[in-house]
């Protein structure tokens, strides 16, 4: 399986300076890739411009082999990509139920049959179905928005911040689900400020520093190497 | 007289003088209450052309009804003007789409603060007002004919030969029975219909709309198209109950608002609460208890005042005092809508 979705060389920001500089993701199909780095690394920012909520002034992001750099977040969400922000990542005054409507809100049918694939992945989304997304824990919320993005059934699903906010035994459960997500041979990519746990579980780790690749490998490898252990993961 | 015949004269006058007037004016409130707080929660900005666009839609239908009467056509018992709405109706969706493209549009594609948007509303809101007066002219317009009630006071009397008589005028009844079925397909429609669910998503949360692929255009026709239905059957309604007079529809836009902010805005549900509720507060206020007392009140106690406490004049004031306190209080409304 190769390459799914990538930015290579990618410079540019939101109009000021560059935030970005000569910075290349890259997500594989099946596979979970993480992007870590310290605060203001430029993580979140990799993420949008993959998006396509940012201008970039030099690079190329491709979906599947093919050029996507001028469409919209939204075209972009329609051609595979998947995107669950990191905050108000669901509608809250909304049933969880609908929210997984408002996900299909593109397919051609109701989305029943992903709804049921769904829930054997997520079981509260079937125990709270009827329930104000809003009403959730901070764990069950997430879930609730992964799912939603997963309605569209994207080839890539992008991921800000997952675990943000919640407790650790919170998330190693949404690891784990993240994990069956990406055995159905979604390409996974996600941004953690949580970098020894959520490179326990990547195939591929991107470091970032001010902008640019600092280190990319393996996540074993990365978890094993010094310099990366002692400057970003404490130790 | 008995006291339990007392009783229920107290009971019936006070369901003539304020009971069915308030239910009746609540039922008006709420309609333009909702429409108000939909287009705050697509649009997110409070319209005070609302009030005007009322106006435009009842100008259009009383033409209509002109017209409609001068052929010899009627509704029978009902006003002609109910055969008339649908023109007023259509009229007012044409006018608030044409100021959405050539207003509303240009400040939404350079997404400006809220504030623009008011201040462009209320340009809307004058060029409105000009329009109508010169087009049906400022003055008291009566169109209602038909039957003019469900239930007359002297029927009433004669027939439970109480004291007070028990009147529901055809207006009334038919303001509060179109209400009722308004809401109720409004409700229907944003609960159970993609549209409706994508309108709520996208009043929920914009950016995630945007991300499920609802198409934003879409969203904001829809929700003009509904403010102007609701709008047209409120001022209509509160017409064919009262009369028109363009500064009347215009000063409504209070009640609405204060209605719209007390049941939380940006939600129906607490806009159709908060029209009754600024109604009742409004007529309680405003209603002379003199007679109650005279029923309830052993003789001598009776006091020789009109035991009002505010003068009909200052009737707007209510709806002044309900949107300070809910400002004061709990700027969320009831049902905890978005902040102003």
């Amino acid at each position: 399986m190769g390459v799914l979705l990538a930015g290579y060389e990618m410079t540019g920001g939101y109009g000021g300076p560059p935030i970005l500089q000569d910075c290349t993701i890259t997500a594989e199909a099946g596979q979970i890739t993480v992007i870590v780095g310290p605060n203001g690394a430029g993580k979140s920012t990799a993420m949008k411009a993959l998006l396509g909520m940012l201008e970039l002034s030099a690079g190329r992001v491709e979906l599947a082999g093919r050029d996507i750099g001028l469409l919209s977040p939204q075209e972009r969400v329609a051609q595979g990509i998947g995107f669950v922000p990191q905050t108000q990542n669901i509608f809250t005054g909304m049933t969880v139920l609908e929210n997984l409507q408002m996900g299909a809100f593109l397919r051609a049918d109701d989305g029943a049959e992903i709804i049921e694939q769904l829930v054997q992945l997520f079981p509260v989304l079937a125990e709270k179905a009827d329930q104000q997304a809003g009403a959730l824990s901070g764990g069950q919320r997430q879930q609730v928005a992964v799912a939603r993005a997963l309605m569209n059934e994207p080839s890539v699903l992008l991921l800000d911040e997952p675990t943000a906010g919640v407790s650790p035994v919170v998330m190693d459960e949404l690891f784990d689900r993240i994990i069956e997500v990406a055995k159905t041979g979604i390409a996974v990519l996600m941004v953690e400020q949580n970098a020894r746990q959520a490179l326990e579980i990547a195939d591929r780790g991107f470091v970032l520093v001010g902008g640019e690749n600092r280190f990319t490998d393996t996540g074993q490898a990365l978890l094993a190497d010094a310099t990366v252990r002692r400057s970003f993961l404490g130790g | 007289m008995g006291g339990f015949e007392n009783s229920l004269n107290a009971l019936v006058l006070l369901a003539n003088f304020v009971l069915v007037p308030a239910l009746a004016y609540g039922s008006q409130l709420a309609l333009g209450a909702v429409g108000v707080t939909l287009i705050f929660g697509i649009l997110r900005f409070a319209n005070f052309a609302h009030g005007d666009t009322m106006a435009f839609g009842t100008m259009v239908t009383i033409f209509c009804t002109w017209a409609l009467q001068s052929a010899g056509i009627s509704a029978g018992p009902l006003p002609t003007a109910l055969l008339a709405l649908p023109v007023g109706i259509l009229a007012t969706i044409a006018l608030v789409l044409l100021t959405d493209r050539f207003v509303f549009r240009f400040y939404r594609k350079r997404r400006s603060p809220p504030v623009i948007y008011i201040v462009a509303s209320v340009g809307v809101m004058f060029m409105l007002n000009g329009l109508v007066r010169l087009l049906i002219g400022p003055d008291d317009r009566k169109f209602t004919d038909g039957e003019r009630f469900v239930i007359s006071a002297r029927e009433f009397k004669q027939s439970t030969g109480l004291a007070e008589g028990l009147s529901i005028q055809t207006t009334q009844a038919l303001t509060i029975g179109v209400a009722i079925l308004a809401v109720a397909l409004l409700f229907w429609f944003l609960q159970k219909t993609r549209t409706g669910k994508s309108m709520r998503a996208f009043s929920d949360n914009e950016d995630l709309a945007l991300l499920c692929g609802i198409d934003p255009d879409r969203v904001v026709r829809v929700a003009w198209i509904l403010a102007a239905v609701l709008a047209v059957l409120a001022g209509v309604l509160y017409g064919l109950d009262k009369s028109f007079k363009p500064f009347i529809y215009f000063n409504l836009l209070l009640p609405f608002f204060a209605a719209a902010i007390l049941g939380g805005i940006g939600q129906p549900v607490g806009a159709i609460v908060g029209g009754y509720i600024v109604a009742f507060t409004e007529v309680t206020a405003t209603y002379a208890y003199k007679q109650l007392a005279v029923y309830l009140l052993p003789s001598g106690w009776v006091p020789d005042g009109l035991l009002q406490f505010l003068s009909t004049d200052y009737k707007f004031a209510i709806s002044f005092i309900i949107l300070v306190l809910v400002l004061l209080i709990r700027p969320t409304g009831i049902f905890r809508g978005r902040v102003l």
